[in-house]
Order: structure tokens, then sequence, then C-alpha cells
């Protein structure tokens, strides 16, 4: 029979406010297998350890019960603390009677008392029957795939080869950058973003370690942390890339020009033609839906032009098998649809754009080459108004949260709006403002002294075309006022919201998002870059609106993270998982089914299902399903499960 | 509808007035109340210090100048003391009395402008103000024989807080001078 001890903290007076924690301790010491019980203000200090390794040590305990806080918090330190004694850690158990008695009972502490009782006394009939178990060890594939190559992926990259690991680097459109390379200048210090984003790309572009897949996507994601297995979908760019020199002929001849996604509608681009100006990689793709030879087969052009015969019409999508360790979700963002924002005219009225159309505004590359015009009729806007919270802090009728960045932005719009034309006159709606970050509430409050911003404090309820200008209606909440602005142009901050497809790929990878479509960590504040999903990590606006500082911060975050866990040899897996009693299992194949994490398969040979232990989470779905009780959880099995009821219900 | 936007626009040049004879800049004005929150009149005024800050930024030149706000300010500058962006409401307040009387506009606190006479009057005799001179003098100017003040007055008094005897600065030639330049400037 082993020899087992309890263990009782205080907790200050969190427990032992409620618990009568010596009368606990003195009744346990009366059952004949335990050798050991006692009380101490905190177990889990260093004190309270030497306890337990004393005891464990000096009364050679076989299985030992801390009835003490949630395992979450301590089940780690108390497992080591007998690890160091030589008692396997699997042989030491938490009795949770803090989160589940003493918090909950405060009102009645007999009742109190007596529950943690019964919860220690269940959990020591677990401990009795508890095997010794050992970690599993898994093999690690020491590569990282990133998705996205916005300045999130970029950061992310850039530091994991830096740390001396391959990357494999998924970009969905031709060219890295994403909306970093859209943006004008940023704030506080008015820094031009596009050269910024263009040094870190062409970084990865060069880099030898880096395995750069634009116009390319994820299709397949299977496997378990370190030891991923992916396909890759490139699409059909129709250009050859090791043949094409950039030297644009094709995209200067290719006939067919559309309205630009990337210049937010305000400029064109051709069928044949790189994602923006001066791209990294500068190498065109044909977007087939627009492109004649794909609609008709009426135009050779690009092909004909070609110097270097890279065009390729008849290119199919290639396909690629990789294989990793981790993963980098960093998928970023899309702004608020316009379609839906009918009260702010967007959509209907020309001169209502949003924040990053009136970026592209800015922008020395963009379709007005830096210079603010009415896209109506290019005639320079006198009275500008910004509105501030579109679609954002709205929970009733759009996205409840706050968008972080349009503050700042805004402020920085209206600044650079001010230098351009000082004769005009900007008004900024807003409902708070929020400048929580470095240098921000100073950069704000030096934008309304020297360049004029007039704030107005409240939402607005219409905008409206009138005789050839925006009409916005509001109120000044700070004086009550009814408040009409006659506008030239109108710049909506709207909402930020998570980049289409990300639904699709947390599903593939396993990732859980919220109800906003935004990927969810592991916990808020202590794993704030990890997924719930082990191996899955993330950075940037796919996890929740934020700036580029943030943004970079995460991503590099991410990556000190991810380095972290391919420095090891081997991982170590809790070996708390299912397994099957071969003699019993029918091979009926439900709990293959069943399985959430695909760890379970059938050995057609000798017809029985078996558990991938790599794969496993000990989540029990099988164990509930087989119909015959072959499966069982490891320190979890259904006799230990009935005694531990037997306990409470005797 | 009624706007304070008639244009369609924010009229600007009362803000613009105001910045110039008053030197304040109002634009850094974010709208914390800490000038109001510690105003001793700011109860007895029909607009409060932030909202007069505010209603100059918005360009209601009426409802500012016409307002009692402007003439029950003491000056005693705990909002300037206070204000976390340097604006002193008592040196605007006083710019806005100025451009009040200069529109012609009365002062919507009766006799208000008699006890401003009064007091400067005071201070120009003897470089201080002397409490009893002083009131003396606006109750001759305002036939106002303030019955209401009439207790705490005798309570202040017996305090020893009232000096029969005014009591004058030793540069009264300055003074004089910083009178005549001022009326000069005017």
């Amino acid at each position: 029979m082993r020899k087992l001890g309890v263990f009782i903290c205080h907790c200050g007076v969190n427990i032992a406010g409620t618990v009568d924690v010596k009368s606990v301790a003195e009744k346990m010491a009366g059952t004949e297998d335990i050798a050991h019980s006692t009380d101490y203000i905190y177990m889990c200090s260093e004190p309270g350890q030497q306890i337990i390794r004393e005891a464990v040590r000096e009364k050679k305990l076989g299985g030992v019960v801390v009835a003490c806080c949630s395992p979450n918090m301590h089940e780690n330190t108390f497992r080591k603390a007998v690890k160091s004694q030589g008692l396997n850690p699997y042989l030491c158990e938490i009795a949770n009677i803090r989160e589940q008695c003493s918090w909950v009972h405060q009102k009645d502490k007999g009742e109190a008392t007596r529950k943690a009782e019964e919860i220690i006394r269940a959990t020591l009939e677990k401990v009795r029957r508890n095997e010794s178990l050992e970690a599993i060890a898994v093999a690690i594939d020491r590569k990282v795939l990133v998705v996205g190559g916005g300045i999130a992926g970029i950061t992310a990259s850039l530091d994991l080869v830096e740390g001396g690991y391959k990357v494999i680097l998924l970009e969905r459109e031709s060219a890295l950058g994403g909306h970093m390379a859209q943006l004008s200048r940023t704030f506080p210090d008015f820094d031009p973003a596009f050269s910024g984003i263009l040094s870190k790309a062409s970084e990865v572009e060069k880099h030898p370690r880096i395995d750069l897949h634009c116009y390319s996507e994820l299709e397949e994601a299977k496997g378990y942390v370190g030891n991923f297995e992916l396909v890759i979908r490139k699409k059909a760019t129709s250009v050859d890339g090791r043949k094409c020199t950039g030297c644009g002929l094709c995209v200067e001849n290719c006939p067919v020009e559309y309205i630009s996604e990337f210049e937010r509608g305000m400029g064109l681009r051709k069928a044949m033609d790189t994602y923006y100006a001066s791209s990294i990689p500068n190498k065109p793709a044909i977007d087939r839906e627009h492109c004649r030879y794909f609609s008709d087969g009426s135009c050779h052009r690009c092909e004909e032009v070609c110097p270097e015969k890279a065009v390729d019409l008849k290119q199919e999508d290639g396909r690629i098998e990789e294989k990793v360790g981790a993963i980098v979700v960093a998928t970023g963002y899309d702004l608020y649809p316009k379609e839906q924002l009918g009260e702010y005219g967007y959509g209907q009225i020309p001169d209502v754009i949003d924040g990053l159309a009136f970026e592209r505004m800015l922008s020395p590359s963009g379709p007005t080459k830096g210079k603010i015009l009415r896209p109506s009729d290019g005639k320079v806007p006198k009275e500008m108004v910004f509105i501030q919270c579109v679609a954002s802090r709205d929970p009733d009728r759009y996205m409840p949260y706050c968008s972080r960045v349009c503050c700042m932005y805004t402020a920085k719009h209206a600044a650079i709006y001010k230098e351009q034309v000082p004769d005009g006159q900007p008004y900024i709606f807003y409902m708070d403002i929020r400048s929580d970050c470095k240098g921000y509430e100073e950069f704000l409050q030096k934008t309304v002294e020297e360049k004029g911003l007039l704030y107005l404090r409240g939402r607005v309820s219409r905008v409206f075309q009138d005789d050839g200008r925006v009409r916005v209606l509001g109120v000044d909440t700070l004086t009550g006022k009814m408040v009409e602005v006659a506008a030239d142009m109108v710049v909506l901050a709207t909402a930020m919201v998570p980049s289409r497809g990300v639904k699709d790929l947390a599903a593939k990878l396993r990732a859980t998002v919220d109800r906003h479509g935004f990927l969810t960590e592991a916990h808020i504040k202590l794993y704030p870059v990890e997924s719930s999903t082990k191996g899955i990590y993330l950075a940037g606006c796919g996890q929740s609106p934020k700036d580029i500082s943030d943004t970079v911060s995460q991503a590099s975050a991410t990556a000190s993270k991810i380095q972290a866990l391919l420095s090891a040899d081997k991982l170590l897996q809790d070996p708390l998982i299912a397994f099957v009693d071969e003699g019993i299992c029918s091979g009926c194949g439900i709990c293959v089914e069943i399985c959430p994490y695909e760890a379970r398969e059938m050995e057609s040979r000798r017809g029985v299902s078996i558990v991938h232990s790599a794969l496993c989470q000990g989540c029990g779905a099988c164990i509930a399903s087989c119909p015959n009780n072959a499966c069982e959880l490891r320190n979890g099995s259904s006799g230990q499960v009935l005694r531990m009821v037997d306990t409470f219900v005797a | 509808m009624e706007t304070v936007t008639g244009a369609g626009k924010v009229n600007f040049s009362f803000l613009e007035e105001v910045r110039k004879r008053s030197g304040e800049n109002l634009g850094l004005c974010y709208q914390c109340l800490k000038c109001t929150a510690g105003c001793p009149t700011a109860p007895y005024m029909d607009i409060r210090p932030n909202n007069v800050v505010r209603m100059i930024q918005m360009g209601m030149k009426k409802e500012v100048l016409e307002s009692s706000a402007i003439w029950l300010c003491v000056y005693c500058q705990t909002c300037g003391t206070r204000c976390p962006n340097e604006i002193h409401i008592g040196i605007l307040m006083d710019a806005l009395r100025e451009m009040a009387m200069e529109e012609g506009i009365p002062a919507k606190e009766k006799n208000i402008h008699l006890f401003h006479e009064a007091f400067i009057q005071s201070v120009r005799r003897g470089g201080r103000a002397h409490e009893v001179t002083m009131l003396m003098d606006y109750v001759l100017r305002s036939k106002d024989m303030m019955a209401d003040s009439l207790i705490p007055g005798v309570k202040l008094f017996l305090k020893g807080k009232f000096p029969l005897f005014p009591s004058f600065v030793k540069g009264k030639q300055e003074i004089k001078r910083i009178f005549e330049k001022c009326s000069k400037e005017k």
C-alpha cells in the first residue's frame, strides 16, 4: 500500500478564513494510509514547498495531495517539488479547495469545511490508483510558417531567421507590404511608411533562409505543434518569376484597366500589373478575372511584348508540401465594408472616403501624387470633416470594440491636411480621444496647438449631398448646440475588421476566433501571442486592432516565443491522454470519427483503434463514446472517477 | 433647425479676436473642467468657465459677451493656476469684459460694472484696494444699500478685516503712470 501525504494550504485567509484547515488536517491524519497530514499558511512559498519535499523524503511517500488553489495555478509547482525528491510527478494531485470551496461558501464555514474534506478524500482516491507516467517526447521540425506578408509577418520572419531558423512566408497578394505599403506617413513622428516597409520587405526578399511565396495561400494543414504538415497553393501568376526581369513592358501594353483595390477605388490598375508601383517582389501577375485572354482568348499582348518570354498564359496553380514546427498567423485587417454605412453616405457620395483612401491620397506614389483633391471634381477641399468611431464602439449595429488607431491617424490626417491647405479648416467629430501610447498625447496636443483643428464632441447623425457640397449634421455636446458643416470632403475613420478569409484559415489550423473573427489568444494577459492551439502563434491585427508599434512588438514577441519552442531537442507533452485496451476494442471506429484532433486511427492489420500520442489532447471524447469501454484516460480512468464520485455520495 | 454653424461653417473670427486680445491659446482646451471645478463663483454663473472657452471656440460671440459669467469672475486665478494647458481664464474674462464694453453690451448683472469701477478707482487712489472707501464709492454710484451684505460686512469689520483708514503703496507715482499708460493705449 502507498503511503500518502496531505498538505493543506491556508492561502492566507483565502482558504483558512472559511475552511477550518486545522481540523481537516487532523481528520485526514486518521486515515490508515495517510503517513503525513499538515497545514501551512502558503504551501506554494519556498518554506511550504520545503515541508512537502521533506515529508516525501523522510516518510517515503508514494503519493501526494495538495489542497489549495486551482491546478492551473500551482500544479506544476508542486509536481516539480515532489519530482525533486524522486517521486513521479503524476503521483501528485491538487484538491481545489479555494475556487471550488472556500471562495464560493464564505457564508457557511461548517459546510465549507465538510466539503473541503470531501474534495480531499476524493482526490486521495484518485491518487491511490494513479500510475507513474513519463512525459511524451516528440521530435520538432525547425521551420516556421508565417502567414501574411505585412509588417507583422515581415517582422516575425526577420526575427526568426536572425535566430537561425528557416521561415516559409506566405502572402496572398503578389507583393509584400500589406496595408503599411498603402500608408503615407505614420504617427507620432510623421515617418514615411512606404520606404520603411520597403526596406524591410527587400530584406525578406533577399534573405537566404526565407522561402517567400507570394500570390499563395495555405490550402491544408495537418499535424500538431513541432510537426505540422502543410499544403501551399501557389496561385498561377501567369509570369515565370525566374525569367521576369520586372521591366514593365507587359504592364504598359496591357489594354485592360479596372479600379484598383490597392488605391482604394481612386486609381486604376491593369489586368497584368504589379500589386503597387515598385513593389517587392517587383514581378507582375495576371488577374485572370479581368484578363481578356482568360475571358475570351482575344488578347496576347503581354506574351507578345515580353522580351524574356516570361509570360506563361498556360501556367497552372502550384502545390507545395512543407513541414514546419510552428505557425505564425499574421493575417491583418480590412476596413469595415462601405456598403453597410448608409448614414454616412459612404459609397454614394464620391467625396466621402475612408481613412485608407485618404492615406493613398496623401501618399506620393498614390493616385493624386500626394495632393489632397476631392474625388468628384479634383478641387482642393477648404472645409474638411473627419469622423471618428465610424462603425467602431457601436455594439448594437456595428462593432463593439475600439479600433485603436483612428484617433491618432485622424489627428495626423488633419495635421497633414492643414500643412497642405493652410487656409482650409479641419473639423473632427469624435466621442473620446484615445492617445495611450508613448508620445501620442503629446503628438495630439501639438497638432491641436499648431494646426488649429476643431474637435467636435459628438457622433454625426447624417451626411448628405447638397449643392455640390457634403453636409454633415451633428451636435457639439460640449455646448449642446446642433452643428451643420458644409464640407468639401469627408474622411471616415471606419472600424478595423479581420481580413477576409481568416475564419477559413483558422478552421484549417484548428485555431479559434472570437465572434468578430479576430483570432483568440490563449490568455489575454499571460499568453497574448499564443493561440489556444499549441504551435499556432499570433501577430498583428488578426488578433485585435493595433497600430504599427504594437504590431511590431507583438511580432517580435511571437518570434522569440517560437525560438524558445524550437530551441529544445524534443518537445515534451503531457502523458495524460487516452489509451486503448486492445483486448476489448472491437474496431468499430466510432472514436476515429469523434476525435476532434485526428489523434485516433484504425490499425487495419490488427483491426483495433490506436492513439497518436502526440496528437491526443486528453479531451475524453473517445472515452465517452466507446461502446465497449475499451478506451480509458491515463490517471483519469472510469474506475478512478467512480471512486471519487463514491466519496461524495457516500 | 437652429445650429451654431449658420453658414455651414464655424465662425473662427471671434476665437481669433479673443486669442489676440487675451494672449491665451484657447485651442488647447480639452475640457477637463478643472477651471470650473475650482471656481468660487462658477455656481452663480449662467455659463461655466469651461463652457465660456468652448463657446468662444464655436464662435458664439453674442452668447458669451452677453453672459453674466464674464462679469462674475473675481480674478482669483484659481483656474489659471490649475489649468493643465496654461490657459488663464481670469485674463480671458478681462478681455471679454473689455470687448463687451466696447460693443456697448450692458453687463447682465445689475450694477456690476459700477462695482468694477469703484474697485479700479480705489486702486488708482492708493495703489491697492481699500474696502471701506471702495464700498462707500460703490454705494454712492449705485444707490444700492447692499442690505443682504450688511451682516457679513459687520462680521468682517469686527474681525478686523476692514481697516478704517486706507494704507497706500510706496510707488504712488508708478501707479499713476500705469493708469495713464492704460488709458492712453485705449
